[in-house]
């Protein structure tokens, strides 16, 4: 049945990278003159790649649907970056930010990506220090770093909160540069519509101009799919408004497998949902868990009467508060991973303690760590003996100093003081591991398709943990791909510049005609964000934070039922000639409603537990995910055949040779 | 809340446009400006219109894409926020508000609310980087360590969203704030200093190039700016110039 082939080059683990790269093919300086690349998203994963192969000699075209590159949404990324620096000297190291990855991921990702991922991390910040990114500093001049959740070490680069942007203009800054230079030609609003396959091989994209209308054609010698993820079938999530799956979806239709559509991140620390009119929702930085406790009421009265607004948090003595998280798992508290603290939340919510009107929200408090950072502020400026006042206000400017925007952000949306009383925060969708099967070259299925970043699957098996998004991101950019791609195009140093002028091309291009047409023409009744919210209010009862085989099973049925209603009843106003919002939203939402059924149809099939993937079915007595290691320790990667309902299962085993695999606690 | 809104209806760049009204029944508090504006073209749609076209994305205040004139302020009357974080409990029950594109020269209308901002990109492509390799292969990040000031202050500098809010708060749609901040990002920092020349003057050229108006120091820019960004930054990058076309 597989026909998988992870690549994975043999020799010890923390060789492998190495020699990887002394045995593959290059290409010339004066060879690379010839060759085109595409790259498909300017984020982290795609303005990096995009920049490096540009530097490197190559002709690069990116595409993004934005007005500029440098809003991609990498830019929203809060906490910050990981790397094995060990400047804080607390025992970091290669292995150990590799073994927290795969132990974080639920032993469900690949060793030899994950030790790749953690050598190359260091060199990260040596590069964004070297391009101008304004990192964190303590007084001494030096890099600061903080902890994240699922780690016992302070490896996190940051930048207040706001490192994902201070990355991304990074890497618009390392892509102007080759703007500049002409050796990228950027093409901003412009949406990626489909692959084009010669001869068995990437070459090109159909691609619409979002201010014209105009359908492109563009070729290439090799494609680069830097998308981003796909969590946005959930219709609410912490990605951005147009953050979507059809450049992933659409390669995948053109035969590049999909793998672990399931496995998703609902992260514990966001802003509850406030009404019906919500269109997306905004994460609080899992690094304000650092100074953050986690609580609700010891007593079911008290959450009422805070619901009912009769108590106020502050209200609560310290004795009357259930710092669950804290109480279930002593040795991480606070800091545990993502699909635990998530997970908690909800347990403690759907058991009757939750705080806000809706009762689905937690207290973040940082009461205390205002207090120990006001005292040691005051004790540094020489006051050994500050009143409560005093302590209260320099412990303030601290957190100011530290999460100051994300405070300012709280407080601008639900009309509250952050300083003063303790945030309400909710779990949300928030980023996807599952993706496009890639093997260790980061290569699809399809040949010369390559995908990075989120839009693949490949390195946080079925949890990410916090601040290994960016690293991933600009790993994959600026030291993987740059060389792995190499090997694939010093194959076409003679095959001359690819003609759009083909069959292939005409077929894709009618192809994509077709379905515009189709969308403008239907004149039905209902809005692309009646059936968006159909498919999230769907996704999120039925393949959310807990799932059964039976809601699934129902899920598959009722998103194959509204994939049909929308194409027959979707209304799309305006032409398609032109710029059109609610066109660009129904190309978009129709991927969504084939890939909401294969999401459930993978979850359905995974009968276990493992990291962001919970099955009701399949835990322990206390609640804990419960792996099946003998029967599921693979990737499932999917393969389209027609009908997102049937697609064919491919199995990529999962070998720990360097790694024991355990049972996960963080108790 | 009920609101009436009177908004700018353009077809596209060579129509001309002009301010439609729209009354609006059942707008909370707790909306965002722009959900607001997706329940308004909810209604559109049903009705068989056009819905109103806007720049948007984030919706969380960091990618710069929002860009409204509200009540003939960027992104409307509440203080260091973008659009999409303006909640509409700023707003009082009856209240009439206009809503225009951001206007300037060298940002022409695409279409309704939407500007073509390319301009900035124009700008940063002229010299808003430093010029470094991204092999991987350079020294190690702790080997040059800079004063917290000033590291701190880079940061403030380099946190611009490049929404294009301050050239639309001035009336002479400069855009020495957003410039500036990039310039200072780098001026402020030892790796940046090395091609500190080159930089500001390339970058200037560009401005004027694009069509941006003087600097005559009114200080809308600041007020208006969604993120903070400090007047203090055209003050160092006049600096910059001034010495650089000396040595230049």
């Amino acid at each position: 049945m597989s026909t998988l082939d992870s690549k994975i080059p043999k020799g010890p683990l923390a060789d492998k990278w190495t020699k990887h790269k002394n045995d593959i093919n290059l290409v010339n300086p004066a060879n690379k003159r010839n060759i085109d690349v595409i790259v498909v998203g300017t984020g982290l994963a795609g303005g990096s790649a995009a920049a490096t192969l540009a530097e490197l000699g190559y002709n690069v075209k990116t595409f993004c649907y934005q007005d500029s590159p440098r809003r991609a949404h990498s830019i929203a990324a809060q906490g910050g970056i990981n790397a094995a620096k060990n400047y804080q000297g607390d025992g970091d190291s290669n292995y150990r930010l590799f073994y927290d990855t795969v132990k974080g991921g639920d032993y469900r990702s690949r060793e030899g990506n994950v030790y790749r991922l953690a050598e190359v991390s260091a060199n990260i910040i040596d590069q964004c220090v070297a391009q101008g990114v304004p990192f964190a500093r303590e007084y001494g001049g030096y890099l600061d770093n903080r902890s994240f959740g699922g780690v016992l070490v302070s490896r996190t680069f940051y930048a207040k909160g706001q490192t994902g942007q201070q990355l991304l203009l990074g890497a618009y800054s390392a892509m102007n540069r080759q703007i500049n230079r002409g050796k990228i030609t950027p093409y901003n609003r412009h949406e990626m519509l489909d692959l084009v396959i010669v001869d068995g091989k990437a070459r090109g994209i159909i691609a619409r101009n979002l201010v014209t209308g105009e359908i492109e054609r563009h070729s290439a010698h090799a494609v680069v799919i830097a998308s981003g993820g796909y969590g946005n079938v959930f219709y609410l999530s912490t990605n951005a408004m147009g953050s979507n799956v059809t450049a992933s979806w659409k390669i995948h239709k053109r035969g590049a497998y999909f793998a672990n559509p399931c496995y998703t991140q609902i992260h514990p620390t966001c802003i509850p949902v406030s009404g019906d009119h919500q269109s997306k929702l905004t994460l609080m930085s899992e690094s304000l868990r650092n100074d953050g406790r986690i609580w609700v009421p010891k007593k079911k009265e008290d959450a009422e009467a805070i619901r009912q607004g009769k108590k106020k948090p502050k209200d609560l003595s310290e004795a009357e508060r259930d710092y669950y998280l804290e109480r279930r798992y002593p040795s991480f508290g606070n800091l545990v991973p993502r699909d635990v603290a998530s997970r908690a939340a909800k347990e403690r919510c759907d058991a009757g303690f939750g705080v806000n009107k809706t009762g689905q929200a937690v207290f973040l408090d940082f009461a205390s760590a205002i207090q120990r950072y006001g005292k040691e502020r005051a004790g540094i400026q020489g006051n050994h003996n500050p009143s409560d006042e005093e302590i209260l206000k320099l412990g303030k400017q601290v957190i100011e100093e530290k999460y100051g925007n994300l405070f300012q952000m709280y407080e601008k949306i639900v009309d509250e003081n952050p300083y003063e009383t303790p945030m309400m925060i909710y779990p949300a969708v928030h980023y996807t591991m599952g993706g496009v099967w890639v093997d260790y070259n980061l290569q699809s299925t399809i040949p010369g398709c390559y995908v990075t970043g989120e839009a693949n699957f490949s390195d946080h098996g079925a949890n990410r943990l916090g601040a290994s998004a960016l690293m991933q991101g600009l790993a994959d950019g600026y030291f993987v791909l740059p060389y792995t791609i190499g090997d694939y195009l010093s194959k076409d140093i003679k095959t001359g510049k690819i003609p759009t002028d083909t069959k292939e091309f005409d077929e894709a291009e009618n192809k994509i005609r077709e379905l515009l047409e189709k969308l403008i023409n239907n004149k039905g009744t209902h809005s692309v964000d009646h059936f968006h919210k159909k498919l999230g209010h769907i996704m999120w009862n039925k393949c959310g934070m807990a799932r059964n085989a039976e809601d699934l099973k129902s899920a598959m049925s009722e998103i194959r039922a509204l994939r049909e209603e929308f194409w027959k009843d979707v209304k799309i106003p305006g032409g398609m000639n032109e710029m059109n919002a609610e066109l660009e939203k129904a190309t978009r939402v129709a991927d969504f409603l084939e890939l909401g059924e294969l999401f459930a149809k993978d979850a359905l099939d995974r009968n276990e537990s493992c990291g962001g993937h919970f099955r009701e079915e399949y835990q322990t007595e206390e609640g804990e995910a419960l792996r099946d290691d003998e029967n599921f320790m693979y990737v499932a990667a999917w393969e389209y055949t027609g009908d997102p309902g049937n697609e064919v299962l491919h199995k990529e085993k999962l070998e720990y040779e360097n790694i024991e695999v355990k049972s996960r606690s963080y108790k | 809340m009920k609101l009436t809104l009177k908004i700018w209806r353009q077809k596209n760049a060579t129509t001309k446009g002009e301010l439609k009204t729209y009354p609006i029944d059942g707008v909370e508090g707790d909306m965002s400006f722009l959900e607001m504006l997706d329940v308004l073209n909810e209604g559109l749609i049903n009705k068989g219109e056009e819905p109103v076209v806007f720049d948007h994305d984030c919706r969380e205040g960091i990618c710069g894409s929002c860009s409204l004139q509200i009540n003939g302020e960027p992104h409307g009357p509440d203080r260091l926020v973008t659009t999409c974080q303006l909640h509409m409990r700023m707003f009082n029950d009856g209240d009439t508000i206009v809503i225009e594109p951001f206007r300037a020269k060298a940002f022409p209308v695409i279409k309704d609310l939407v500007v073509d901002r390319t301009a900035f990109d124009r700008i940063q492509q002229a010299g808003g980087y430093i010029s470094v390799n991204t092999s991987g292969n350079t020294i190690d990040a702790n080997t040059i360590p800079i004063n917290k000031h000033d590291a701190d202050e880079s940061f403030n500098a380099a946190t611009c969203i490049g929404c294009g809010a301050c050239v639309a708060a001035c009336k002479n749609a400069s855009a020495m704030l957003f410039t500036s901040a990039k310039v200072s990002q780098f001026a402020l920092l030892p790796q940046g200093r090395i091609e500190a020349t080159e930089r500001v003057l390339n970058m200037v050229a560009q401005m004027d190039k694009e069509g941006f108006g003087n600097c005559t120091n009114t200080g809308a820019c600041e007020i208006e700016c969604p993120k903070g960004i400090s007047l203090e930054n055209i003050a160092r990058m006049n600096r910059e110039y001034l010495s650089a076309s000396l040595k230049g």
